[in-house]
């Protein structure tokens, strides 16, 4: 059984539909990447995957679990296994490093504050800011903000991560250090579920690559597979334009 | 609550309401645009005056709005005839509204003078324009469409808050027609709910004619509701 | 003149003085107990506008027009409303509290802008970032929107209070014994006119005048902070 399933998902935004029968599968400890051109509905899915866009019809199912995403409690259930990271970080500007990644742990799921800290201090240390718990978010970098973003995720003990163009906000040097983060939690078995334009660390991670345009899944292969030999013109004209750079 | 609404005897007298309100209005109308003149020649000091000027309009501004102007208003009805100044109330409250609004309308047209940038004088001078065409097509654009919202607020603010303190002078605008109407024949609760609903339709007459006006005059788009 | 030179040393006894002095208290009172309460009850009805849903629709409106109509009524047909709809199913209502519930439904309508303005100026990635760790709307408010909302409510707000100081004169029509309410009495003792409400304006002015200078302050206080941090961010780049 696949630990995440999708199929024939639609979604909108407002009274535009955007999400057009999305249909893909992630499996336990599996990493799965949304590639394709901007405004194809690859964010969007994610969103949707955590209730912040809504669902109109499709299924998803979480270890065989469907999620109704018409009850709130189905979605709250939804986020309880599933944590996002934003392209912007979003990190909550009000607080520390170390409160960012305590306080829904703490509030929601009402464990002890002094163990959740202490999680949270050896997942910034994991993606290497240990010593940046007591600052705010606005005295760090972009990539820090990132790797903060990542560790509040995980204090959240997600089934599965979904990663919304992590580094896209990122200067270049800075993209590094958030791909290293990413590659130890596959190493450790996380399941995750990515939109990235990285396509060389996509093609290296991945275990599968979904290709998505204008709100459709045009094709789902092997990394190898889709950017190598794409059967769509599709996606053979859009990897001809992105691999070339 | 065992009340028995009766809102016959307000239906009765309601022209008498609607002179009010419209005695109101003009009220409200005229301090505005006494208020402005005062606003525009204190904003103008304010902004090109020589230093003791300045200070001058800064204690006039700072004290008006810092006091009531129901307690201005006294000052003028029950003070002024003491050194042989003796205005009607009518008088008293128009007059008294006036350097209320005068002072603070100073602060709203002065932000106005301030948001001109000097490069946009400058962009007109080197199209080759007069002083007072700058003035005309630049300046007064410029000031009108930034500081439109803030005015057409006031007015309100003056339409409403500022001339019902007429009626403790004993002016039978609406509020003070409200008053004298209901200590008549008791219905006060009667009264005052109709004059609240008179004040609302007048206000909202007024800030949709205000929207329309800033739309068709200055290309303002102000939020009507 | 004259008049007035010789009446000054019998109206500033320390009867008069006093009298006024409690009088400046009653006025503050009134505002900052009315405007407290004003204030905390502006909260809710923005949080109760903002209830997403089509059944919540009723809601909505009623917060809406709630503000939209108090802003449209003036102070003193508040006050009679108060007043007399108070009167008919208590009798036992003291002026005071009737003019702190008027002063609080006014301050309601005024100060649930300031609050949702405060409240827009929050990013919405910020609330979804913290909806999607499964906050509850009212968790969200409290730990993330709100403490960053505040440097922009409180100066505003602050304001609206002081300026409501010299409104309050308003409830002098009711015999509530606050400052206007004295000096009418005083004037109606045969005091000067002038001499009477020129003092009466002295002592709003010494009341609202270092408070708006407060709020000010306090404006460039709370703007301040992420200012500085942004200023060292800028210095590492």
């Amino acid at each position: 059984m696949p630990h995440l399933a999708v199929s024939g998902v639609h979604a909108n935004y407002g009274a535009l539909e955007v999400l057009h029968g999305i249909s893909f599968d992630v499996d336990r400890g599996g990493i799965v990447s949304l590639v394709g051109p901007s405004g194809s509905g690859k964010s969007t899915v994610l969103r949707t995957l955590v209730g912040l866009t809504r669902a109109t019809r499709g299924t998803v199912e979480i270890d065989g679990d469907v999620i109704d995403y018409r009850s709130a409690r189905a979605i709250r259930a939804a986020r309880d296994r599933m944590a996002i990271v934003f392209q912007q970080y979003n990190l909550f500007q009000n607080m520390t490093v170390l409160r960012n990644c305590t306080l829904a742990p703490v509030k929601i799921k009402r464990r002890p504050r002094s163990e959740v800290e202490a999680e949270a201090r050896d997942l910034l240390a994991l993606v290497g800011l240990a010593d940046k718990a007591d600052a705010y978010p606005d005295e760090l970098s972009g990539g820090q903000q990132q790797r903060v973003a990542i560790a509040r995720a995980l204090a959240l003990r997600p089934d599965i991560l979904l990663l919304d163009e992590v580094t896209s906000a990122l200067d270049p040097e800075l993209v590094g250090e958030v791909l290293d983060t990413i590659r130890r939690l596959s190493d450790e078995g996380m399941t995750m579920l990515l939109v990235s334009h990285e396509m060389g660390f996509v093609r290296e991670v991945s275990n599968a690559v979904v290709f998505m345009d204008a709100g459709r899944v045009v094709e789902t292969g092997s990394p190898a597979q889709i950017f190598d030999a794409p059967r769509s013109d599709r996606a053979r004209d859009f990897f001809g334009k992105v691999l070339r750079h | 609550m065992d009340y028995t609404w009766q809102f016959n005897v307000v239906w009765r007298n309601f022209d008498v309401l609607l002179q009010g309100a419209w005695l109101t209005f003009q009220l409200g109308v005229f301090a505005f645009a006494g208020g402005t003149l005062v606003g525009l020649i204190g904003a103008a000091i304010k902004t090109y005056g020589p230093l003791p000027a300045r200070l001058l309009v800064d204690v006039y501004v700072v004290f008006i709005t810092n006091t009531p102007a129901l307690i201005q208003i006294y000052f003028l009805y029950f003070g002024l005839p003491e050194v042989g100044v003796r205005w009607s109330s009518e008088a008293c409250v128009l007059i008294g509204l006036t350097l209320n609004a005068g002072a603070y309308l100073t602060l709203i047209l002065r932000a106005g003078f301030l948001s001109v940038r000097t490069t946009e004088m400058e962009a007109g001078e080197t199209l080759g324009m007069s002083r007072l065409q700058q003035i005309r097509y630049i300046v007064v654009p410029h000031i009108a469409k930034s500081i439109y919202p803030a005015l057409a607020n006031f007015f309100i603010v003056v339409l409403v808050m500022g001339t019902s303190v007429g009626a403790l002078i004993g002016v039978d605008e609406l509020t003070g027609t409200a008053i004298n109407l209901s200590t008549v024949n008791y219905r006060w609760l009667e009264y005052f709910t109709v004059t609240a609903g008179l004040y609302v339709v007048l206000t909202l007459v007024a800030s949709v004619g205000l929207a329309l006006l800033g739309r068709w005059a200055f290309r303002v788009k102000a939020r009507i509701v | 003149m004259e008049r007035i030179l010789a009446q000054a040393p019998d109206f500033f006894t320390p009867g008069n003085v006093g009298l006024l002095l409690e009088a400046a208290g009653l006025t503050l009172a009134m505002t900052v107990v009315g405007c407290g309460i004003g204030f905390a009850l502006a909260f809710v009805l923005v949080y109760l506008r903002q209830t997403p849903g089509l059944w919540a629709l009723p809601l909505r409106l009623i917060c809406i027009a709630y503000v939209e109509v108090f802003r449209r009524i003036p102070f003193l047909v508040v006050i009679y409303l108060v007043l007399f709809f108070i009167q008919t199913v208590s009798t036992d209502a003291s002026l005071f509290t009737i003019a702190v519930i008027a002063i609080c439904l006014y301050a309601v309508a005024y100060t649930a802008d300031i609050i949702r303005g405060g409240i827009e100026s929050v990013p919405q990635t910020q609330v979804e970032a913290a909806r999607a760790m499964n906050l509850g709307r009212l968790q969200t408010m409290i730990h993330v929107v709100l403490p960053q909302a505040w440097p922009v409510i409180v100066p505003p707000a602050i304001a609206f209070a002081v300026s409501f100081i010299k409104d309050t004169a308003l409830v002098s029509q009711i015999g509530v014994f606050e400052l206007t309410f004295r000096g009418k009495e005083l004037n109606n003792q045969g005091f000067s006119g002038i001499l009477v409400f020129g003092t009466i304006a002295m002592c709003y002015f010494i009341l609202s005048f270092p408070l708006s200078l407060l709020g000010q302050y306090l404006e460039n206080r709370l703007a301040t902070p992420r200012g500085q941090r942004r200023a060292r961010k800028l210095r590492r780049a």
